[in-house]
């Protein structure tokens, strides 16, 4: 078994923790992780990736060939479409709908939204709104971690105990508004 | 032992740690900084070795010298660039008799992630004739590490490491191996071990050159480089260096017959081994991670029997980092295809500013001023303020390396334009400024400093400088500049008019004077705020 996932979004959005939340988990399962991350210039607002390879044997690199990732899981529209040769014909789009309007020449969104809803398998979610439901909008990423949870090769409560472990110097209202907000994330496709 | 997840910079703090150091120097840079941060964070917690940011470079590498001089172990961090700081003690330190193990681990950053260059440190290892060791995963990151230090005791120089961008950066399982002891603290007993005197450096000199046979020794047999030869392929062989391995590894299972390969990781270049691996094929294919320095020493000048493919042919991509897909076409193997669908024209969305930078008002001030002049020349620095180069600011024009926005704007002023601005942060004036401000000031060239002081080395993380704020003041003054041309202000907003103000009338002075805009950096102040959040609770 091999699962490749290209993360992406705009510097500060969050998108490493997403990534050491599925990564806690997969190493739960007993499987090999790797994980390459942007540090530095790059992270200041501008786009950044993430690379994330999940495999139960060796895993020779850091960096996911072009048309080999099954996974691209995005904080934002216009990121996630950004790294789209990366997806397997077969592969899913995981992202929230919400923009991140930080350039002066921000595209189209309804243009954006009709390309992601082209492809064979995606998920657009209003990752803000379900996140504010479920107590506070630092939990965005949780939300767009629970619509893609069901794809992942990974046991549910391998994700759940990582958002625990994350969070727990935090408090438990803090834990349990991430949990909702995960939840809210599995069933809510627009 | 126990597994840790960890980046590759981690791994190669945890390898020095264990490797039993006294003390670790550096200077923040991506993608090296993580090293120190985490070797900081260790001896926080546990009164481990030493841990030290320092002004520049070359004053981290010269304290690591000072280290193994009485007899402990020292690693030293920087990134590619940051070597060149540091090229003066790094090609005069392998003619000390190195007594602890010192190791410099510098990070290059191929692809220019977070760069102005992307300088292969490896010809800086082969300048100074020593020995470089480049991991290619988080695992041997750490026991490269360990290493590094026995090599450097075992032949009294100093040891490279040589990282990459994708390993620092990436994370992966490592798994600990013994803690050893550190040294204990002892005075060199050689008497002419440490000086470079003519007549003893020359000594020095030789004997680093007779030692070659022997690090060629160590790396022929080392089972870094490991040669496979497969007498069924005889139209090509492969040799990687650093990350490309990977890169081939994940291509490999696509190749029907698996060429003989030679994969180099400790150097010298093991010339026996590539001399088998050449008996054994007629064409080789060169993929590494950098710029070419075994395949520049396999094509030679006069022409040879075997055919050689890489960088220099562009088989390879000449520029940039290596990925699976871009070293595809030298395995002749077709481009990897994705989905058919395409994203249309996206546009970018290159690094800024954060919003409520300090920086921002800085900027508006002086453009507020230099809108009046029909020319004027802004020279600046590394820092988050290079950013200013980009729209909706257009502040500043230049940045050659470090320090250099001073000494640029002296050279522009000399010549006789004006108005010449140099604007330089407060972390970059304290590792390169300072020297080049006492040009200014002894000549009182006729131009204006502005250092931008976010009170923290902001683009690599939020690392404390090495002055504090009324620090700063304290040696501009002491450097000679005028005190009545020496101008604080506090860069907000509402207080643009009057910054303007302040900044034209320095302008318009004709000699030197320095304005020191102050304000934390966000990002600092809300990771105080969120601690303190914390505390309260």
């Amino acid at each position: 078994m091999k699962y490749d996932i290209i993360l992406s979004g705009v510097g500060g959005q969050g998108v490493l923790s997403l990534a050491a939340i599925i990564a806690t988990a997969a190493m739960a399962d007993g499987l090999k992780v790797r994980q390459s991350e942007v540090h530095g210039m790059a992270q200041r607002g501008g786009a950044v990736q993430a690379h994330l390879r999940i495999s139960d044997s060796t895993i020779h690199g850091d960096l996911i060939g072009r048309g080999k990732a099954d996974m691209i899981l995005s904080m934002e529209p216009v990121e996630s479409l950004r790294y789209l040769d990366y997806l397997k014909p077969d592969g899913i789009l995981v992202t929230s709908e919400d923009p991140f309007e930080n350039i002066p020449d921000y595209p189209d969104l309804e243009r954006i939204y009709s390309t992601i809803k082209s492809l064979p398998k995606s998920r657009l979610l209003k990752a803000k709104e379900l996140a504010k439901e479920a107590g506070s909008m630092r939990a965005t990423n949780m939300v767009i971690i629970g619509a893609a949870a069901g794809e992942l090769p990974l046991g549910e409560d391998s994700i759940i105990n990582a958002v625990k472990d994350l969070f727990k110097s935090k408090g438990q209202a803090v834990i349990d508004t991430n949990i909702r907000a995960f939840k809210l994330g599995g069933g809510n496709i627009s | 032992m126990s597994d840790f997840v960890l980046l590759g910079d981690e791994a190669v703090a945890l390898g020095a740690i264990d490797a039993g150091i006294s003390a670790a120097y550096g200077y923040p840079g991506t993608p090296s900084t993580e090293i120190m941060e985490y070797l900081l964070g260790h001896s926080n917690e546990t009164d481990g070795p030493r841990a030290n940011w320092c002004s520049n470079e070359k004053t981290a590498y010269e304290a690591a010298v000072g280290c193994s001089m009485v007899g402990q172990r020292a690693l030293v961090t920087m990134k590619h660039v940051g070597l060149n700081v540091a090229a003066d003690p790094f090609m005069n330190s392998p003619l000390m008799d190195i007594q602890g193990g010192l190791v410099l681990a510098v990070a290059d950053d191929p692809g220019q992630h977070s760069s102005q260059n992307e300088q292969d440190s490896r010809f800086y290892a082969d300048f100074a004739k020593i020995i470089c060791l480049e991991p290619r995963n988080q695992q041997e990151a750490y026991e490269m590490t360990k290493e590094a230090f026995e090599l450097s005791e075992r032949f009294h120089i100093p040891v490279m490491l040589k990282l990459v961008t994708r390993l620092s950066h990436s994370r992966a399982v490592v798994t600990r191996g013994k803690k050893r002891e550190e040294n204990k603290m002892e005075k060199f007993k050689n008497k002419t071990g440490w000086i470079t005197l003519p007549g003893i450096s020359r000594k020095a000199w030789s004997h680093i050159l007779e030692q070659q046979q022997e690090f060629l020794e160590y790396t022929e047999n080392s089972e870094y480089n490991p040669l496979v030869i497969n007498g069924d392929l005889k139209e090509y062989g492969v040799i990687t260096t650093g990350l490309a391995r990977n890169y081939y590894d994940e291509n490999l299972e696509e190749l029907t017959v698996k060429p003989s390969h030679l994969h180099i990781s400790a150097y010298p270049i093991p010339e026996e081994k590539v001399k088998k691996l050449a008996e054994a094929v007629d064409r080789i294919v060169v993929i590494e991670e950098g710029y070419p320095l075994v395949e520049r020493l396999l094509r030679g000048i006069l022409p040879g029997e075997k055919v050689i493919n890489g960088k220099m042919d562009a088989v390879v991509p000449p520029t940039g980092e290596l990925n699976p897909d871009n070293i595809r076409p030298a395995l002749g193997l077709a481009a990897s295809e994705g989905l058919s669908i395409a994203a249309g024209n996206l546009p970018g969305r290159p690094p800024q500013l954060c919003r409520g930078c300090p920086h921002e008002d800085s900027f508006n001030a002086l453009n507020d001023v230099l809108a009046d002049f029909n020319e004027s020349i802004v020279t600046s620095d590394i820092g988050c303020y290079t950013l200013g180069y980009l729209p909706p600011y257009n502040a500043i024009e230049t940045a050659l390396c470090m320090g250099a926005s001073i000494t640029m704007a002296r050279g522009a002023s000399d010549a006789g334009f004006h108005p010449v601005i140099a604007v330089i942060g407060d972390s970059t004036f304290m590792h390169s400024g300072l020297t080049g401000l006492v040009d200014a000031v002894s000549r009182n060239v006729n131009m204006t400093v502005m250092i931008l002081d976010n009170s923290t080395t902001a683009m690599t993380g939020g690392q404390d400088t090495i002055v504090s704020s009324s620090g700063l003041k304290q040696a501009v003054l002491g450097l000679g500049v005028d005190p009545d041309h020496v101008k604080e202000f506090s860069p907000l907003p509402k207080n643009r008019k009057e910054n303007a103000e302040i900044i034209r009338k320095e302008i318009e002075y004709k000699g030197i004077s320095v304005i020191i805009p102050i304000r934390e950096c966000i990002q600092t102040l809300k990771k105080k705020k969120g601690t303190k959040k914390e505390v309260n609770k």
